[in-house]
């Protein structure tokens, strides 16, 4: 592809316009064939928050218009663009379906609350802070059995773990570029054959009329490439971050006192390991591995930003205080798990010895 | 009524927790513990750290725009 054509508008009928639009179909049938769909199904967006936007606002102002129940059930830890696009909709009931301690969804109350009415029901496939996989397909099957549309944040886990829309048995399915190496600023929702959103960007007929406004060509273009890439190592990464993630979870309780690690190893993204550390902010921890070169994320309630603890870790009941996230990927090697085993010791013992010091 | 009473009003997680630990590693087994707290990350964590501890945790109830947590050092 060449910078003109990726450059070209892919709506229009010149020379460099009409190869942007190959461009644009071949990369549309590679991401939807990567999901296990069909071409005309993807509704190309922003990324994954746009995505999840559409999906719920577009899903349940559809789902209403066919006389389903304004009620949207969602689980208590989805992402917050799934659970804010939710909240902010006018007239619609939003129930938070209870998780374990692990984070499962409780599929009992799933089914109590359709049999109560429910438009939508959104689940997400793998959680963003602590990488619990939910049993999505299950889950489905009883909203569908209850006439409600079923949609699935898949952000986590499109290019992470093998995810197919039929055998999920879904009818929206949320995706990001940059969650499995793509570029930022794409995204996309799969649309089941005859299911309808309402859509939320409007202004011309792209996307088959559900998503108004020019595609980002580009990275549109990088992540199919990406996501064809990752086919062809997505089973020996997976084992492979596996064995990390198990190494990282057996060792972290014994490097470091009233540390706990969150989620249920036998279900959960291969790359993800997330733990809670006593006494300490987990700004303070982050920033410390910072210093050594490790960059870690942290979902803890002790920023200056929000003094709101995360939801997902309320949800399931765990330490919310020194919470790290651990993104594993492609380029962690095992040296690499044994450095940040070295490198959190000290770096927990400095944050305690401070706050110790101002009680 | 609480033998100690510890007001972490107006501060940020972790200092409730610390204090709290602190406090209860140097009183008798047996001693109450009142701890008042209007940080939202309290509410998870406290119990938690009880859990975590091997520590009773008694009540919790609001007060103050917060909550007050009865623990029992064990």
């Amino acid at each position: 592809m060449t910078a003109f054509d990726a450059f070209a508008d892919p709506s229009r009928l010149y020379g460099a316009a009409r190869r942007a639009r190959i461009e644009l179909d071949a990369a549309r049938d590679s991401i939807a064939r990567f999901i296990g769909g069909r071409a005309e199904e993807i509704v190309f967006t922003s990324g994954g928050t746009e995505s999840c936007n559409l999906a719920i606002s577009g899903g349940a102002l559809a789902a209403a218009a066919a006389r389903r129940p304004k009620r949207i059930l969602a689980s208590a830890i989805e992402h917050t663009a799934v659970l804010e696009a939710a909240r902010r909709l006018d007239g619609f009931e939003v129930v938070e379906l209870p998780v374990d301690s692990t984070g499962v969804v409780d599929l009992s109350a799933l089914r109590a609350e359709c049999v109560a009415g429910a438009g939508l029901v959104s689940i997400q496939l793998a959680n963003q802070e602590i990488g619990t996989l939910q049993p999505v397909a299950e889950a489905a099957r009883i909203a569908r059995e209850a006439g409600a549309l079923f949609h699935t944040d898949a952000c986590m886990a499109v290019g992470h773990v093998p995810v197919d829309v039929r055998a999920l048995g879904v009818d929206l399915l949320s995706a990001s570029a940059h969650k499995a190496y793509g570029p930022k600023g794409a995204g996309a929702l799969w649309v089941r054959r005859g299911v309808r959103v309402r859509p939320m960007i409007v202004g011309d007929d792209r996307e088959r009329g559900r998503r108004a406004g020019m595609e980002n060509l580009p990275a549109i273009a990088g992540w199919a490439a990406a996501l064809g890439a990752r086919a062809a190592e997505l089973d020996v990464e997976s084992q492979r971050l596996s064995l990390l993630a198990g190494r990282l979870r057996a060792a972290l309780p014994a490097v470091v006192d009233d540390l706990v690690v969150h989620g249920d190893p036998s279900s959960c993204l291969p790359g993800l390991v997330a733990f809670s550390v006593l006494y300490v902010e987990g700004e303070a921890l982050l920033l410390g591995l910072d210093e050594k070169g490790i960059a870690v994320h942290s979902g803890s309630s002790c920023t200056s930003s929000t003094q709101e603890p995360s939801h997902v870790l309320a949800a399931i009941g765990a330490l919310t205080q020194g919470s790290i996230r651990v993104s594993m990927g492609r380029d962690t090697s095992a040296e690499d798990i044994e450095t940040f085993l070295r490198e959190l010791p000290p770096v927990v013992a400095r944050a305690r010895a401070l706050a110790s010091g101002k009680a | 009524m609480a033998d100690i009473v510890i007001d972490c009003l107006g501060e940020f997680c972790p200092m409730p927790v610390v204090k709290l630990n602190k406090a209860a590693e140097a009183a008798a087994p047996g001693t109450l513990i009142e701890i008042l707290s209007d940080d939202e990350g309290s509410k998870v964590d406290i119990p938690v750290w009880a859990r975590m501890r091997g520590q009773e945790f008694v009540s919790q109830e609001e007060r103050d725009g917060g909550w007050a947590f009865l623990i029992r050092v064990t």
